[in-house]
């Protein structure tokens, strides 16, 4: 026990004398939180619309006013020639000069809109008089996700305008209308920051979970430090113990220092209990660490070890998790080795506790497999490490 | 009762044979050294003996303990220093020393003692918050021995512990050996450095795992006893070499700085105004020529060649 208390004070004091690992273990973790929080949005705003309007109504002008005013679109040009916006009116000047009026051909293959609302004349006729009309929504679909998404947000607007005018069409006695009115639990604005900030939390705490104790050990082999140890009557155990508990304490902190940043700059809410959260965060990172331990009983230089780590915690825990591509649209063979990323547990685990405050009985799957792959791993790093150590 | 025993001790890699069958004893208080080139085998043997390597054949015990068997109960009993001063260049020398007291399981109030002790020893004291990093050779390579002391083995390991050192901390460092020593500490050191093997009260050759020659070294340099060395000061050593080589009445010859040393064939001492003649005939200007004590490197070299010369 002594032993292993040396072990350890002497691991915080290089990891607190080491400024650089301090810095890469604490705030690393929550710069990369800013940087992917704000950049991995999926969120679509200010889509580039254009407009054909052929009615030229009211009706029709109150159409694309909800188009504008939705907040997800923004009005770039009129296909007739009238230029909106501030941008356009210095390329519209010299396409005036060229004296060729734009066309939804140009306009899309330039990129300067993604959308375009085409309104067919008699528009504002056909709704004053309860007929039916289709108006026309031109997308540009070099992405799909965006072309998905942004056709939704358009059925969506044309319908609820729509909705407007039909009490008219009902006072004259048509069947009631079924409609559907969708909510969404949990993260009712469906941003999808609150969905990635909890998967972020488990990419981070993985990564540098596993880079440190990976590197701390190898560092060691590279030294020749871990020879002199070899050299004392400690056993593996407590030389592995005395080196774990320090990047083990330093990793929770890290994760809670995320946990609060994300809290505090995304409005992720926390409607579970701390205590759960604590739970399932060090089962997850004693996992994290035994991998890093693994790989160092493995890698005999700090390159090696870091590549390795990289390629076992950043690759799954960014691809296979869940995290950001959902697993049961994997194919088949990718989703079996998804049971043998923590990190799928892990966020299942997370996203119960943070965004549903649900109980244990929601993922306690999950936490068992959580604790079946940090004793697999655990088990067979010490098995590695002890027979190098003997 | 010898602090160290080793019986046909062997180790194989695979196919490589890395120590055949070495059979040495260490006495109590005795500075024992292991000479040997690269890849002789002198460190492969030192982790033998330490419980960190398990032989595959042979026996040896340290401190009555055998350490094919209870390989812990041999590292409670010895210390260890390697060429590389492992310690940990980040903390200070004050972390160094509880660290490593920390590892080897001293109480608190012992720590404190040898903590004092190895600071003086060492001449640290008032460095205490020095991180290793910033301390010269000398001073990191006796903190290192400090640190390899600390629990008091009766045995110490020290494995080219003066490399890279220069010769004022080299002397010092010996003198901290010879302290050990006198207080009934053993020592087992390998060097690269024959002159440091001066120091040792007896010493090893080892050569391809196998141990070449064995004794003090007054007894190691009788393999010149009915031999003549001659040291030859001239103006071109390579073609002095040359000349020598193609005399009958030398045996070999070597490169000894910037002199030549010839061996002569028993009772060939007559020879040497012939040699000089010889030299200054072929327009050699020799500066001085003498006969000369063997010194542990024409031992050393001498048993080499010898062994060569009769693959077993």
């Amino acid at each position: 026990m002594r032993k292993t208390i040396a072990v350890a004070r002497k691991e915080f004091r290089q990891i607190w004398r080491d400024t650089r690992t301090l810095m890469t273990l604490l705030f690393v973790p929550a710069f990369f939180l800013l940087l992917y929080g704000y950049a991995l949005n999926f969120d679509i705003r200010h889509v580039g619309l254009g407009v054909d309007d052929r009615d030229r109504t009211a009706e029709s002008r109150a159409l694309i006013a909800a188009f504008v005013n939705s907040g997800y679109f923004d009005l770039v040009a009129s296909i007739d020639g009238t230029i909106a916006g501030p941008d356009r009116l210095r390329t519209g000047s010299i396409r005036r000069l060229l004296s060729q009026p734009p066309t939804i051909d140009r306009l899309m293959n330039r990129n300067e809109v993604r959308a375009v609302l085409v309104i067919p004349p008699g528009l504002g006729r056909a709704l004053q008089t309860g007929k039916p009309i289709a108006v026309q929504v031109l997308l540009n679909g070099d992405n799909a996700n965006t072309a998905t998404t942004v056709m939704g947000y358009a059925v969506t607007i044309v319908r609820s305008e729509s909705a407007r005018y039909q009490p008219a069409a009902l006072a004259s006695s048509r069947a009631p209308l079924v409609s559907v009115e969708p909510r969404v639990w949990y993260n009712p604005a469906l941003r999808s920051t609150l969905f990635l900030v909890p998967g972020l939390i488990a990419y981070i705490a993985m990564i540098t979970a596993v880079v440190s104790t990976a590197l701390s050990i190898v560092r060691e082999k590279e030294r020749g430090t871990m020879e002199q140890v070899r050299m004392a009557p400690l056993d593996a155990a407590s030389f592995v113990v005395g080196k774990t508990v320090p990047y083990f304490v330093v990793s929770l902190l890290s994760a809670f220092v995320i946990i609060v940043v994300a809290m505090a700059l995304f409005g992720m809410p926390m409607r579970g209990s701390w205590l759960l959260l604590l739970l399932a965060l060090s089962l997850f990172l004693v996992g994290a660490l035994g991998l890093g331990l693994l790989i160092s009983s493995v890698a005999e230089t700090q390159q090696v070890a870091f590549q390795a780590a990289l390629l076992v915690s950043f690759l799954p825990t960014l691809m296979l998790s869940g995290f950001i591509f959902p697993i049961a649209s994997m194919p088949r063979f990718l989703q079996l080795v998804t049971y043998a990323v923590p990190a799928r547990y892990f966020l299942i685990a997370l996203r119960g506790i943070v965004l549903k405050g649900a109980g244990l009985q929601a993922y306690g799957t999950e936490l068992v497999a959580l604790t079946a792959f940090a004793l697999v791993v655990m088990a067979l790093a010490s098995l590695r490490l002890g027979r190098q150590w003997a | 009762m010898n602090a160290i025993t080793v019986a046909d001790l062997t180790k194989r890699f695979g196919d490589f044979v890395a120590v055949d069958r070495l059979t040495f004893a260490v006495g109590q208080g005795e500075v024992f050294g292991f000479l040997g080139s690269n890849g002789a085998g002198k460190s492969t043997t030192i982790r033998m003996l330490c419980g960190l390597l398990r032989p595959t054949g042979g026996t040896a015990t340290v401190g009555g303990i055998d350490v094919g068997s209870d390989p812990e109960g041999v590292k409670r009993r010895i210390g260890y220093m390697s060429q590389r001063f492992s310690l940990y260049e980040r903390l200070t020398v004050d972390q160094n020393i509880r660290f490593f007291g920390g590892i080897y399981g001293l109480d608190r109030a012992r720590l404190e003692a040898r903590r004092r002790f190895v600071l003086e020893m060492a001449g640290l004291s008032g460095r205490e918050n020095v991180h290793a990093a910033d301390l010269a050779g000398g001073w990191r390579q006796r903190l290192a021995l400090g640190c390899a002391i600390l629990h008091q083995p009766p045995i110490v390991f020290l494995d080219e512990p003066t490399g890279g050192v220069d010769p004022l901390s080299r002397r010092e460092f010996w003198s901290l050996i010879d302290h050990l020593s006198a207080s009934g500490v053993t020592v087992l050191v390998t060097t690269h450095y024959l002159d440091e093997a001066e120091h040792c009260h007896r010493v090893a050759i080892i050569h391809g795992g196998r141990l070449a020659a064995m004794g003090t070294t007054d007894e190691l340099k009788r393999v010149f006893a009915d031999r003549t060395i001659v040291e030859v000061q001239a103006a071109n050593p390579v073609e002095t070499m040359r000349l020598l080589d193609r005399t009958p009445e030398v045996e070999k010859t070597s490169v000894f700085g910037t002199s030549v040393h010839a061996v002569l064939a028993g009772g060939a001492r007559e020879a040497m105004p012939l040699l000089r003649q010889r030299l200054e005939a072929a327009g050699i200007v020799v500066t001085s020529m003498a006969v000369v004590q063997p010194s542990l490197e024409d031992v050393f070299l001498e048993v080499i060649e010898q062994r060569e010369k009769v693959p077993a």
